[in-house]
């Protein structure tokens, strides 16, 4: 049921764009928000694919090592399989970007082996290093640390992005609620004189003011909240059918957004809704200390 | 109950509205405040209602000067008190009901006293098929009864009213005359403001009268019958 106030908002303008303001803000910060949670998905199932593996490489001239590097990993302890990958397999690893057409037996490729390591006991990697240079001296070992490293710190760039961005939202939010009860304190202005002298405390008008920043801030937040599941949901099915066409054919983990990640944007509106009733409380309770 | 030691009062840098004013008045007492137009007879009911302090001087209401107290005591005060403003002041989107009960619900009242307190006394100040009208299609009349009744629906220990009987015939002035007697005589101490002479002279009630800011006391006349 909708809870009597006794003061008019309704006839005034002031509250008729928060709503819609509010739903601007809430879609803009589940966009951001998604996409945060979105990439830090993305980087822990990379770092789960890439840390139980190691590649090594051999260049085209030094296959004849080959030999001596399978039998040093099968007596490196903590290594639980190692495979040389075929001429074929490394075809298709190439064919994002050299497309069908190219014959892979037209190209000097390198010998690469794709090694499972055992997680829990880890591989001495300064030992294996220095075996392999004894083995195989141009071989490469590859723990695709530094690769990993590298796009863990433009993904943490891009989540501090958005949280910026996140939060450049939410003060502008504020802001947006703080200017809307001030112009509400000054339309209402006989009103809450008028409980002022009926003895009404500060907190039961600040209560009026709170219950209906609210209320507006939660009906935006559910729109804004409706307009970015709508978004995702696009996005999404874009990119599913860009993954049947072929189309996103990149060795990359999709950006995809778990349960949990769901659930934290549907607090989204809630914690606008919040955010609007707290301001309005604490700026109304301001503006009150000046009256008498 | 009310006391003003030597009170002046002026808004911003404009002239002194009220000058040198001392009264104190009894607990139970009933005054009529009179004066010519703009002699200060609001700001005077301004400040006794604490809607304003004063430049200088002291107020005290209920043995207790009003500057030293909190504002959670002010709120407390504020509800002892009932004003019936000269404009009315009623909440135009609020119905006649719901601008009587809000006295009530401010001081967090229950609603199902709110209920019975309400709709008794619209009845009584002949307004219970009004109750859910709004103010704007109400009468002058009708306007000025429901101002009064919200004034008087929280058993106030103060009253102040300004020219409450302004907009009503004399069959209603009679009666809610009769209604600020009463209330009088059951403790209520009472400031009515009036231009109304006649009204003043046939009561017989001491009279607090403004002049260019200054006041003055005159006694109870000998009460003319009605």
């Amino acid at each position: 049921m909708r809870r009597r106030l006794d003061i008019p908002f309704d006839r005034d303008g002031s509250g008729r764009f928060l709503p819609w303001l509010i739903a601007l803000m809430v879609y803009l910060a589940a966009l951001a928000t998604s996409g945060a949670l979105a990439l830090d998905s993305a980087l822990a199932s990379w770092d789960r694919g890439l840390s139980g593996t190691l590649t090594i490489e051999l260049p085209p001239d030094a296959a004849g090592s080959a030999d001596a590097v399978a039998k040093l990993l099968t007596v490196t302890p903590g290594v639980l399989a190692a495979r040389p990958l075929s001429h074929a397999a490394m075809a298709k690893l190439l064919e994002p970007w050299l497309g069908p057409a190219l014959p892979a037996d037209a190209l000097a490729l390198p010998l690469l082996f794709d090694v499972s390591i055992d997680a829990a006991r880890g591989v001495n990697l300064g030992s294996l290093r220095a075996a392999l240079a004894a083995a195989a001296p141009d071989a490469v070992l590859d723990d695709h640390r530094l690769w990993l490293d590298r796009l863990a710190n433009l993904i943490r760039s891009a989540e501090a992005t958005a949280i910026a961005i996140v939060a450049l939202i939410g003060s502008a939010a504020v802001l947006t609620v703080i200017f809307t009860t001030r112009t509400g304190l000054s339309v209402h202005r006989d009103v809450i004189e008028l409980l002022h002298l009926m003895g009404a405390r500060d907190a039961y008008i600040a209560a009026q003011f709170q219950y209906q920043a609210l209320r507006l801030g939660l009906g935006g937040g559910l729109i804004g909240l409706a307009l970015a599941v709508a978004t995702l949901l696009g996005l999404g099915h874009a990119a599913d059918a860009a993954a049947i066409l072929g189309e996103s054919a990149l060795p990359l983990p999709a950006l995809r957004l778990e349960p949990i990640h769901w659930a934290a944007l549907l607090l989204l509106p809630a914690a606008a809704a919040i955010l609007a009733m707290l301001t309005a409380r604490l700026t109304v309770l301001g503006a009150l200390q000046r009256m008498p | 109950m009310v006391r003003f030691e030597q009170v002046a009062m002026r808004y911003g840098a404009g002239p002194e509205v009220l000058r040198d004013i001392t009264v104190e008045l009894a607990p139970g007492s009933f005054h009529f405040l009179t004066g010519p137009s703009g002699a200060g007879k609001t700001t005077l009911l301004r400040l006794v209602y604490l809607a304003d302090r004063p430049t200088s001087g002291t107020v005290s209401l209920f043995d207790q000067n009003v500057a030293r107290l909190s504002r959670d005591a002010l709120a407390t005060f504020r509800r002892k008190i009932g004003i019936v403003f000269q404009d009315f002041r009623l909440v135009e989107h609020l119905s006649a009901y719901d601008n009587v009960a809000l006295p009530l619900r401010v001081a967090g009242v229950e609603e199902n006293r709110v209920r019975a307190h309400v709709t008794e006394l619209l009845d009584w100040v002949g307004l219970a098929d009004q109750m859910a009208a709004l103010p704007a299609t109400l009468s002058g009349g009708q306007k000025q009864r429901v101002a009064i009744a919200r004034a008087v629906i929280a058993g106030p220990s103060l009253l102040l009213a300004d020219e409450p009987t302004g907009n009503v015939d004399d069959v209603m002035a009679d009666r809610l005359m009769r209604l600020f007697e009463e209330m009088n005589r059951l403790g209520t101490t009472l400031i009515l403001a009036t231009h109304n002479e006649a009204l003043v002279a046939r009561r017989g009630h001491p009279r607090l009268h403004l002049d260019k800011g200054r006041l003055g006391i005159e006694p109870a006349p000998a009460r003319q019958l009605p």
